[in-house]
């Protein structure tokens, strides 16, 4: 198995993000695993589509790859009966908004209609800390709705982390899914090259719905669906880094991803800067809350520095922030646990000069914990015009709130 | 009292010659916690000075257990070798292990937590800043100077929380403060924190800090309505988190309906779980609480 360089365990600067993958490229991993599926050819032009359906001949299937559900009822998946008709439809797909997200490339695969549709996935189960396998043979629709009207057709059956799917595992799974007698091997096969897919990939979701009864009894992967855990991606899988597709990410989030920072673009007017995950995201609540009163102003990001916050990193994040046409103020919240105060102070008088004229919003900073007075007096006597401090978390939250909506 | 850490533990640390682990191995002498030694295979037989102790390096936990005598493991191996690691101290039996290191593969954690079942280690994090019993013992990361000893009970998904919390109710002190990690499957849950605190005699309180992702503070209000008498004050992270979208711990991704904080405090507070919407109201909920014990 190939190895990334050791990572070392730190607090700073984890995405933590698990990486959605699309259709295309999912379908990519069940080839290499040797789950059934036809790959098809990915277009990013409309000619490109003609080109692919024309060299598969007759009917194609003209599909949105996008990381969304609903593609289909979209109008992001056509079935075209001639290379004309590709085209056209890839004309119509190519440069549509599924979702808030914008369809660059299409996959041209030839049509293979279905006799029946079933419906198979593996994921993590975090409530029972193990994973899960969920089968049914009633596919090809939203698997909740199944759940939900028709309980017994949705077999869920738990699967031991250390045992794995094994053969005989395989066989239960389908056996209890109720998958026909006459596709029971094949299905076999299929459940345990899935597993492949979910267990040396490192994915926390394997889907496949539509899993088509083809003519001829043949089971194959119609569609697909694979999240990778971005942890093991670093750990042991550097051939995941093809995975990413920057496009669909915000300007800002590309910046902030090249510059190693753990930041999430939102849709409001007070940036926030913090420290620790969970301290982050309550400074985005406590900023909502303070932002009632404020003409509703809003956290503009989600931005965790980690624990060393130096004078770049804390530069690097000012820089992201203030290049969000949309913040009006910072808030920089900032718990000093095993950081000092007086470090991320000198960090943040380190990143206005290196900033400077840059910086050009007012900046509201609380600090407290562990040698919080040093920490202030080296903000007092920097005295700069953009800087304020507030003592508490809520005080600061109002303070940010109030600057842009003043601003 | 307090619940898994005391003054009598004997705390070894697995990786404790690497950069993390020299720091904090530090960082725990001089809290006064009772570091016996370390593990490293290409090491063994050598000693580290850290903190003004001499610590002496072991080729395995199950030695070093044997020397010394230890009782708890902290972890921080780098995450290709995080899996190995627990599966060593799981077999050498070490009551509790800490895994604080960050990024582990959640495959991993999952068959090491199917590993821990019918075995007697338990497990806290992996990702996560540990535990202190302030002025006993501190196996982690967590500054030992935030807050003294007293009667709150404190268990948090993330670890500044945990920091801002101790903070915020440093004048009462805690028990024992529990950070189990952020991850999707962690050791220890909000559950068994909560068992442990209900029956430890001198938590009179309980602070419960989640985040959102997954159902964990939900099934925990449904364990606190059934098993914990003791006043419960809770917060959750995360209310304007889009859906969709993870904010940094792999755990926090909210997918669906179920999940949200709102859910979540919903939940907590149908169990009688009074729920702060900032830390500070959460303290202050706390604070009420305890003037009137």
């Amino acid at each position: 198995m190939p190895r990334g360089k050791p990572r070392h365990c730190s607090q700073t600067k984890r995405t933590g993000h698990l990486v959605d993958l699309m259709e295309f490229q999912a379908k990519e991993l069940f080839a290499k695993h040797g789950v059934a599926t036809t790959l098809g050819v990915v277009a990013d032009t409309p000619e490109a589509a003609r080109a692919a359906a024309e060299e598969m001949g007759g009917v194609t299937v003209v599909k949105a790859q996008v990381k969304a559900g609903g593609r289909g009822k979209a109008g992001g998946v056509k079935i075209a009966k001639t290379a004309d008709e590709a085209e056209s439809y890839a004309r119509d797909i190519l440069g549509m908004e599924i979702k808030g997200l914008t369809v660059n490339r299409v996959l041209v695969v030839p049509a293979t209609p279905p006799v029946e549709e079933y419906y198979f996935s593996f994921l993590l189960d975090r409530s029972n800390r193990s994973h899960l396998c969920i089968a049914s043979v009633e596919g090809g629709v939203e698997i909740e709705e199944v759940a939900k009207t028709n309980p017994d057709a949705v077999a869920k059956i738990r699967v031991d982390a250390l045992e794995g799917v094994t053969p005989e595992k395989a066989a239960a799974i389908v056996d209890e899914a109720k998958f026909p007698a006459e596709l029971r091997d094949q299905a076999i096969e299929m459940v345990q090259a899935l597993w492949k897919v979910y267990v040396e990939e490192d994915a926390t979701l394997v889907e496949v719905n539509p899993l088509a009864r083809l003519e001829g009894d043949k089971l194959e992967a119609l569609d697909g669906k694979v999240s990778l855990d971005d942890n093991a991606s670093e750990v042991r899988h550097p051939d995941h880094a093809q995975f990413e597709i920057r496009e669909e990410a915000d300007a800002l989030e590309s910046k902030a991803k090249d510059k190693g920072l753990n930041y999430v673009k939102l849709d409001g007017q007070v940036g926030i800067i913090g420290n620790g995950a969970g301290l982050v995201m309550s400074t985005l609540d406590v900023v909502a809350y303070a932002g009632e009163a404020h003409g509703g102003v809003k956290p503009a990001n989600f931005l965790d520095i980690g624990g060393g916050a130096n004078a770049q990193v804390m530069a690097d994040g000012l820089d992201v922030i203030l290049g969000d046409e949309q913040v009006k103020s910072v808030f920089v919240n900032v718990f000093g646990g095993i950081t000092a105060c007086d470090e991320v102070a000198n960090g943040i008088k380190g990143a206005l000069e290196i900033l400077g004229d840059e910086a050009s919003k007012p900046l509201v900073v609380r600090l407290d914990g562990n040698n919080v007075e040093a920490g202030r007096r080296i903000l007092d006597e920097l005295n700069h015009p953009l800087v304020t401090q507030v003592d508490t978390m809520d005080g600061a939250a109002d303070k940010a709130a109030e600057l842009a909506h003043q601003a | 009292m307090s619940i898994y850490l005391n003054k009598d533990s004997k705390i070894i640390v697995q990786g404790m010659t690497g950069g993390m682990g020299a720091k904090h191995t530090t960082l725990m002498v001089e809290s006064g916690a009772n570091i016996v030694g370390g593990v490293n295979a290409r090491k063994a037989g050598t000693t580290v000075e850290l903190g003004g102790k001499e610590l002496p390096v072991f080729g395995t936990v199950e030695e070093a257990m044997k020397e010394t005598g230890a009782d708890v493991s902290v972890a921080f191996v780098p995450p290709a070798f995080t899996k190995d690691a627990c599966f060593e101290a799981i077999d050498a039996e070490i009551p509790l292990l800490v895994v604080i290191t960050e990024g582990v593969p959640v495959l991993d954690t999952a068959e090491v937590v199917q590993y821990l079942e019918g075995r007697s280690t338990r497990m806290i994090g992996p990702n996560c800043p540990g535990i202190i019993t302030p002025e006993e013992s501190l196996a982690g990361i967590t500054p030992h100077t935030i807050a003294g000893k007293g009667p709150v009970g404190l268990v948090s998904k993330s670890g500044t929380l945990t920091y801002q919390m101790m903070f915020e109710l440093k004048d009462f002190g805690f028990t024992t403060a529990i950070g189990i990690g952020g991850d999707p499957i962690v050791g220890t849950t909000h559950i068994d924190a909560l068992e442990a605190f209900e029956n430890d005699p001198d938590t009179l309180a309980i602070v419960m800090i989640g985040e959102i992702g997954g159902d964990a503070e939900e099934r925990a209000a449904a364990y606190i309505k059934d098993h914990v008498t003791k006043p419960v004050v809770g917060y959750v992270a995360g209310f304007t988190a889009p859906e969709g979208k993870t904010m940094g711990h792999a755990g926090a991704i909210v997918s669906g309906s179920s999940g949200t904080a709102q859910a979540k405090k919903e939940a907590l507070e149908a169990a009688g779980v009074k729920v702060g919407k900032t830390p500070s109201e959460t303290a202050a909920l706390m604070r009420e609480i305890l003037q009137n014990l």
